[in-house]
């Protein structure tokens, strides 16, 4: 670590002089240190927690820890000021007064466990899919997922769908990898890094880490980082080059690059044969069911075509395909390829830097140059590493050559209706560079690769009292794999894996409370949410969200009858329960970060991490993930009670981690299996584990061997790697997806073929947005420019706030307690403007005042301000007149989950059209500078809440007891 | 004693900042309040810690400036603690001997069992690195970790100060900037590191690493990349036979 | 900087106390007080009387005024130590100046010598702690020290001249100290604001980060949105208007009027003479606490350049 290179260079302690202060150069710091898993936030770094008299004296980032490599971060720091919230539930509650009102009668876990199991009960026993369990920030969806299945709801998502499903599916259908933490870039090795649209991301250490790395080079191995993003903050700041593009324009952006590339004949054909399809043959016959899909043999194997004109299983090693040029096929029709397709579809002057210059506020020679530092990198400074390895043809190679390009994108790209194209655009450049998971380019994390798509469909509800014939989530590959009625009516809530977003692999949770609310598709019974403050930042819009859940029917019963929530803390959303679960702290429970989640991974090896209790609970809370095996266990799901009906889990999560299998030898945690302990990832239960991670600091990392680290998606030596330990099933190349047959399918059905047809008003988008190439079209929302609601609308991730949670903490909440606007200065003094000026942020949806801040490192046409600082008067236990309600504000007041109303009046979801990722950047607005006496505070507020609470305490002195136990008074 | 020490020893124990890096993530701010809470100065007291102004005794405070206009200017994270000033009139001022510069290694400090919390030092501070804690009635500041650095209880890699082990990039570096041939020197000497306000003339012992320059126009070599030329098509323009004869096998 | 009243206080009541014991100490080595026990109780309680309560208002704002004996420990490089020392040692001749004039009927020259250097001394000391201050601008100039002494010196000067025409005790009152006090205080007042006016500033926003050579520093984000020690303490802020307002009365109440108080009165009869110089008096004090709130008011500190100030 570079920050380590400059210490360990001092002598002894020195002696003190006569006159000067005598100070203890050694106190104790702690009389005992627990290493556990940080949760102040999504990244799960390794924690050394240092304590004295059973208070935690000091945090650290645990050395040996592969996510964080010792670091920590502003939120991990804080993590004590999180322990000693005054926000912490203390009792299970009953909802006594109205929704929204907070009005709690404290009740003893008996009586909720009982209530919650009596509504999920007749729900089990009539239909589960009225069951709606939706989890957020939830980092066990292993076990959530597999619950909602054994309960038999199809019914269940985390936060995916709001945040980054985008990323996800794209990378998943074509190159069976993704962005998001699922991947990185060879930090090391890089010579080039394009950043496209991330503020902080998951990855918040390790990125980090890895730019300090990467901007420190010596002379002679530099990299250049390049930060494309409409604000130049935070990583943005320190990029060598900064690009303030316009939102949601980075496809244009993106195939201009490739339409530069391919003009200039600067792209690795070798990589594109070996490994992607572009040789596979497309059947052209326009008009008929099979235009568009692949050539394929009697067995279904893809067709390729050699110079001789004779067609070969494009899967064989060792053919000689052909690039360009038409062909006949057996069956009299014509087929081009992949790469011709792909070709003269970018080579196309509607590519060309000048088309998009001004749409993407970039100039042409600007990504001319981009496009040859690219080049320059990619071919002339590619790296060989001396490193045998066999491929996945059993061919033997002397070295493994790298295109040191690498690419990494977040929110920026997946938060707009256009974001599942242009991150497959962004693959498509990775894969004309050849820089997918070769030395310095963009590199998985295991258990990555999988399938381009992985072969697990999404499972539909099979009736009361029965689970689910496998998970909630998957992949559909076709319209046959849709969860819709014969007269195309979503099977899900959600409306997931429907024609409105049929590849919404992680769900929409998003739309959740809007059609429980309007029962579309149909009612529900019980909303299940479990650490999603979705009365607040988690709604695309707030002001709706918290009048649908309090909304009632003529009969005066809530439209949405029950309402479960579980949290931690008095959230927004607490307020909105009929029945609180309230969970622990991080430091005080058991947690599992399992590769059946996201994973902790790094490139050059397999991890998995768990989380234990530190420090015992003070008030009458209990772990959830306990709490819902035990109401499983109370429902008598399958998988959970024994054959005697009795729990197979008594000892909650701690025991399902170590007992429960998923497949045979698959279970929560890879480390440490089998009998003698010495299995990998597949292997019997072993009742040690769990000490044995203890003893290794929390976590498990199981390296791979040098040859297997790279081309992973065709590598002999990763396959015999990964499929002992079950990471893979085959010992088969993953053949990366240029062009996607899934989507060709989805569009020809757009197009009018098949049994399963898109309803008309949404044909148009989904042909458009199906698009077998990569392809880019105008965000929805964005379209809103009428009424001049020209300017575009984003928000960015503090990075020393997590969402809504950060805000209780007392140390952190210094650092921000207010949110203003952030504005160019021209457009400031456009329209008048000057810091403190307060202005209404005007949408279709409805206004918000904030204040204004004028900065120059922001597009001309984009106002920004901070994620999640705004706070509901009360929630958290805060001063009802805290700065973060009485001045913060959320964008989300202005955001919306539809978008205005079609001249028929029709509402289209504001999402991508093919994975239903949530399009809050999509948002467009106006400014309208507030009058005098409206200026100083936000709007709207809502009431406040009273959360029953003891009432903060008002200073702090933590930290004096420490000091008086070294007799320091 | 506040007189500045006679014979300073050559060990000048301080940071270096490097601009060119930090994120402006707070991460060095929090983990210093962290770790002094219940350090040598604690408690680093917090008021109206969950009320209507929050504020409190920090160390280590993260700015952020824009220098420049529009898209050729910069934005930088601008972490800023106290510099361990060689000429530091925050301690001669001092009254009664609380604030002193340490001789054996120039860390400043103040002896809170002497300070009368006259605030005088913080006025002579040009650049806000003392910290008054109203509740306990004296001044505070950072003490460049002085019980972590030279703590035998700590292995030897933790003795740094907690600001410096805990930044997720590297910007912050400790050392003993008295010794030219120490690490932190060196980089000092490449990176042509500055003094904050030289013109006062305290003679920071902490240095600022510049952000670097000319970087944007240039590629990965540092000198700029040659521009793509079409490459050739052949008489009918037809840009795809380029690729008719590529002949690859997989 | 914030003016904190303790403060203000101080400096405006220690100042006019040792300068009226300046001038007691002056005239007497001079000759020109007779030692009338009544007039000398009035003289010695009204200026040590001053005196103390600007000590003792002082050290109200410390953190720990029992500790503040310790204040005395480092005179050998700290302005506030030797003012204390100094305030202190002034009581000593200043004691002994009393015992002979009050109890023993006669005054001691050299005692009274001893006692006006001192008494001088104590406020070059006062001056000299915010003289020294290299961060602020505002003070760290040539009119810092002299300011003080003109202004010590007028208030105490006024003061002298009340009591002495309204006092058996002395010949020669001191009107002409008081009326050249008053007119260098306006000379150097004068001077002052318009030193500060012109711009006259310590650092900028781009020596304070040394990112001058990108172009002009401009502050994107705080380190904290509320307000922390730095600001409450060194970021106080004051608009043009409002302080140009306030200089004219402190220049109008504080001086000139009291100039003319005071020449109006060398021509007016007794007992209208008293009237007017009590009104001087006043009127000066008025405007010399208004003075010294626009000393710290309009002073910058540098440590605002990192809170969005351009220059401080
Ligand atoms: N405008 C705008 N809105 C956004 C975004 C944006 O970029 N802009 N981002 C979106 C994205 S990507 C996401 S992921 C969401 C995130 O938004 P959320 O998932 O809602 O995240 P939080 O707001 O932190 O809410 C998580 C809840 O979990 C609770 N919690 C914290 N710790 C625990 C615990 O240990 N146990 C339990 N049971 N609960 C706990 C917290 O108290 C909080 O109520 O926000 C979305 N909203
Ligand atoms: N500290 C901290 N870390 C977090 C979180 C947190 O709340 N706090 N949340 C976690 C979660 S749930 C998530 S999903 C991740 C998200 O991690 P990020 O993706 O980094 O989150 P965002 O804040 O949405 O960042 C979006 C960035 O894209 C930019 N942007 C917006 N529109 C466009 C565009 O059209 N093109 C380009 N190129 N850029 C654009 C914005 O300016 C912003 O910088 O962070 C995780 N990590
Ligand atoms: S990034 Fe920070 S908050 Fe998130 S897990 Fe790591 S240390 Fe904790
Ligand atoms: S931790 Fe490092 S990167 Fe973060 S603000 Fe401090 S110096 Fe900058
Ligand atoms: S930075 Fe300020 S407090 Fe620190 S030594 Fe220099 S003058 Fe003193
Ligand atoms: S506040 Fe304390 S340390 Fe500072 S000058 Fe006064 S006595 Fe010295
Ligand atoms: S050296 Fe120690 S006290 Fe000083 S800023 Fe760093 S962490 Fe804080
Ligand atoms: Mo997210």
């Amino acid at each position: 670590m570079s920050d380590r290179r400059y210490i360990a260079e001092l002598q002894s302690a020195p002696k003190v002089r006569a006159g000067e202060q005598t100070i203890d150069l050694s106190p104790i710091v702690h009389d005992q240190v627990s290493t556990t898993t940080c949760y102040m936030c999504a990244c799960r770094c390794g924690i050394n927690v240092h304590l004295q008299d059973g208070r935690i004296r000091y945090i650290e980032g645990n050395r040996d820890h592969p996510v964080n490599k010792g670091v920590l971060c502003a939120k991990g720091s804080a993590g004590i000021m999180t322990q000693y919230s005054p926000a912490r539930l203390r009792k299970p509650m009953k909802r006594v007064g109205e929704r929204g009102k907070a009005e709690f009668q404290e009740i003893e876990w008996d009586e909720a466990l009982s209530l919650a199991t009596e509504w999920l009960g007749k729900i089990r026993a009539t239909d589960p899919k009225k069951l709606a369990f939706f989890t957020g920030r939830d980092q066990s969806q292993a076990l959530t997922g597999w619950w909602a299945a054994q309960f038999g709801t199809p019914n269940y998502a985390a936060h995916g769908g709001f945040c980054s499903v985008n990323m996800a599916a794209a990378g998943l259908y074509t190159i069976g990898g993704s962005f998001w933490e699922f991947g990185e870039p060879d930090w090391e090795r890089t010579r080039y890094f394009l950043m496209f649209g991330v503020a902080e991301d998951h990855g918040s250490n390790p990125i980090k880490i890895g730019l300090g790395q990467l901007k420190n080079r010596p002379a002679d191995n530099r990299a250049k980082f390049v930060s494309i993003n409409p604000v130049r903050t935070g990583y943005s700041a320190i990029a060598d080059e900064w690009i303030g593009i316009t939102p949601g324009t980075d496809g244009l952006f993106v195939l201009a690059l490739v339409h530069e590339l391919l003009k200039a004949d600067r792209i690795d054909l070798d990589f594109l044969v070996r490994y992607t399809n572009a040789p596979w043959l497309v059947i052209d016959a326009p008009g008929t069911a099979g235009h568009g899909l692949f050539a394929r043999d009697d067995a279904g194997n893809p067709l390729c075509v050699d110079a001789s004109g004779t067609m070969h299983n494009a899967l064989e090693a060792g053919v000689t395909p052909r690039l360009i040029g038409d062909v006949t096929l057996q069956d009299g029709r014509a087929a081009r390829t992949v790469f011709e397709l792909m070709a003269s579809r970018y080579l196309d002057d509607s590519y060309a830097p000048e088309k998009v210059a001004e749409q993407c506020g970039i100039p042409a020679a600007t990504i001319r140059r981009i496009a040859a530092e690219l080049a320059e990198a990619a071919f002339d400074h590619a790296i060989e590493i001396p490193v045998a390895w066999t491929d996945w043809a059993g061919r033997h190679h002397d070295k493994i050559v790298g295109r040191p390009v690498s690419m990494h994108a977040m929110r920026g790209v997946s938060a707009h209706s256009n974001g599942f194209q242009t991150c497959r655009a962004i693959h498509l450049l990775q894969m004309l560079l050849g820089s997918v998971d070769c030395p310095g380019g963009f590199r998985y994390k295991p258990p990555f690769p999988k399938a381009a798509p992985p072969p697990a469909k999404p499972a539909a509800q099979v009736g009361p009292m029965h689970a689910l014939h496998g998970l909630p989530l998957g992949f559909p590959q076709a319209p046959e794999d849709l969860l819709i009625d014969p007269n195309g009516s979503p099977h899900r809530i959600d409306k997931a894996f429907s024609w409105e977003a049929p590849l919404a692999v992680h769900g929409l949770m998003h739309m959740v409370i809007h059609n429980a609310w309007a029962g579309d598709p149909y009612p529900i019974d019980t909303l299940f949410f479990y650490m999603a403050n979705m009365a607040w930042n988690s709604a695309m819009n707030a002001p709706d969200a918290m009048r649908m859940m309090s909304d009632k029917d003529e009969s005066g019963r809530y439209k949405i009858p029950h309402i479960i929530y579980a949290d931690a803390f008095f959230s927004e959303m607490v307020a909105y329960a009929d029945l609180v679960f309230p969970d622990t702290t991080y430091l005080e429970r058991w947690d599992c970060i399992s590769l059946l989640d996201r994973p902790i991974s790094d490139p050059d090896a397999a991890a998995d991490a768990i989380r234990r209790p530190v420090i015992q609970p003070d008030r009458d809370v209990r772990p959830f993930q306990d709490v819902l095996l035990d109401l499983g266990a109370r429902l008598k799901l399958p998988g959970m009670i024994d054959g005697h009906g009795k729990a197979l889990y008594p000892g909650g999560l701690k025991d399902y981690i170590v007992w429960h299998e998923r497949r045979p030898g698959i279970g929560m945690l890879s480390g440490w299996r089998g009998h003698d302990e010495d299995k990998q990832g597949m292997g019997e239960p072993n009742r040690r584990q769990l000490d044995r991670y203890v003893e290794n600091g929390c976590f498990w990392r199981a390296e791979m061997p040098e040859k297997a680290r790279f081309y992973r998606f065709a590598n002999r030596d990763f396959f015999d790697w990964a499929i002992p330990r079950g990471f893979l099933d085959k010992p088969q190349q993953i053949v990366l997806q240029l062009y996607s047959e899934p989507l060709r399918k989805f569009q020809l059905a757009a197009e009018g073929h098949g049994t399963r047809q898109p309803p008309e008003h949404l044909r148009a988008r989904v042909k458009q947005g199906f698009d077998p190439l990569p392809s880019w079209y105008a965000p929805f929302g964005a379209a809103v420019d009428s009424e001049g609601y020209v300017l575009h609308a984003i928000t960015q991730r503090p990075m020393h706030m997590y969402h809504s949670w950060g805000g209780q903490n007392a140390w952190l909440r210094q650092i921000q307690a207010r949110n203003p606007l952030f504005i160019a200065r021209k457009l400031g003094e456009r329209l008048g403007l000057a810091d403190g000026d307060w202005v209404w942020i005007e949408s279709p949806q409805g206004r918000v005042k904030a204040e204004i801040k004028l900065m120059e490192g922001v597009n001309q046409d984009t106002v920004w301000t901070w994620n999640a600082i705004g706070k509901r008067a009360g929630a958290w236990n805060l001063s009802a007149t805290a700065p973060e309600s009485a001045k913060g504000f959320l964008l989300n007041h202005v955001i919306s989950e539809l978008l205005p109303p079609q001249p028929d009046g029709h509402r289209y979801a504001n999402i991508d059209p093919v994975t239903g990722q949530a399009a809050w950047y999509d948002l467009k607005v106006r400014l309208k500078k507030c009058a005098p006496e409206e200026a100083g505070e936000t709007a709207p507020t809502f009431d406040a809440l009273k959360t029953g609470l003891p009432k903060s305490p008002g200073d702090l002195a933590y930290g004096a007891e420490f000091r008086a136990r070294r007799g320091r008074p | 004693m506040t007189s500045l020490p006679v014979h300073p020893a050559d060990r000048k124990l301080g940071l270096v900042i490097d601009l060119d890096i930090c994120v402006g993530c707070h991460a060095c701010a929090v983990n210093c309040k962290e770790w002094n809470s219940g350090g040598h100065m604690a408690p680093l007291t917090d008021y109206e810690a969950w009320g209507d102004s929050p504020s409190g005794v920090w160390f280590n405070r993260i700015h952020s400036f824009e220098a420049g206009e529009g898209a050729n200017g910069r934005t930088v994270h601008f972490p800023k603690s106290c510099l361990h000033c060689e000429q530091p009139a925050c301690v001669t001022v001092c009254p009664t001997g609380a604030s002193f510069k340490r001789a054996e290694d120039g860390i400043v400090l103040v002896n809170e069992d002497l300070c009368i919390g006259c605030k005088l030092c913080s006025w002579a501070c040009p650049y806000g690195a003392r910290e008054f804690d109203e509740d306990v009635g004296v001044m505070k500041k950072c003490t460049l970790c002085i019980d972590r650095i030279y703590n035998d209880k700590l292995e030897e890699v933790e003795r740094v100060p907690a600001c410096v082990s805990t930044c997720p990039v590297g910007a912050r570096h400790f050392g003993d900037l008295g010794d030219p041939k120490s690490q932190v020197s060196q980089l000092v000497a490449e990176r042509g590191g500055y003094d904050l306000m030289p013109e006062m003339g305290y003679k920071p012992t902490n240095k600022y690493l510049p952000p670097r320059t000319g970087r944007a126009q240039a590629g990965c070599t540092g000198t700029p990349a040659t521009p793509l030329a079409e490459s050739a098509t052949d008489s009918t323009g037809n840009k795809l036979l380029r690729w008719l004869d590529r002949a690859l096998s997989r | 900087m914030h003016p904190a009243l303790s403060v203000i206080l101080f400096t405006c009541a220690s100042g006019g106390g040792y300068a009226m014991l300046a001038l007691l100490g002056l005239f007497g080595a001079g000759g020109v007080l007779s030692p009338d026990p009544l007039s000398g109780w009035i003289a010695f309680v009204w200026s040590l009387g001053a005196v103390t309560v600007g000590l003792v208002s002082s050290t109200l704002h410390l953190g720990h005024p029992e500790r503040a004996w310790r204040a005395f420990s480092q005179w050998r490089s700290s302005w506030l130590s030797r003012e204390g020392v100094l305030a202190i040692f002034t009581f000593a001749p200043a004691g002994l100046y009393a015992i002979g004039w009050l109890f023993l009927g006669e005054i001691w020259r050299w005692v009274g010598l001893v006692l006006s250097v001192s008494a001088l001394a104590t406020i070059c000391a006062t001056a000299m702690i915010y003289a020294s201050l290299k961060p602020i601008r505002a003070w760290h100039n040539l009119w810092t020290l002299p300011g003080y002494l003109a202004m010590g010196l007028a208030s105490g000067a006024l003061w002298f001249t009340l009591w002495a025409e309204a006092m058996p005790a002395v010949e020669k009152p001191a009107y002409d100290f008081a009326a050249i006090g008053l007119v260098l205080s306006i000379a150097i007042k004068l001077f002052y604001w318009h030193f500060l006016d012109s711009g006259a500033h310590a650092a900028s926003a781009e020596s304070a980060t040394g990112l001058g050579n990108f172009g002009k520093v401009r502050m994107l984000t705080a380190p904290h949105t509320e307000e922390n020690y730095l600001l409450k303490e060194m970021g106080f802020r004051i608009a043009r208007k409002h302080a140009v307002k306030l200089r004219r009365i402190a220049l109008i109440a504080g001086f000139i009027a009291p100039v003319a108080a005071v020449l109006a009165a060398l021509l007016t009869p007794h007992v209208i003479d008293i009237i007017l110089l009590a009104a001087a008096v006043l009127l000066n004090a008025i405007g010399t606490v208004t003075e010294r709130w626009l000393f710290f008011a309009e002073a910058k500190h540098t440590v605002t350049l990192y809170y969005g100030a351009e220059r401080a």
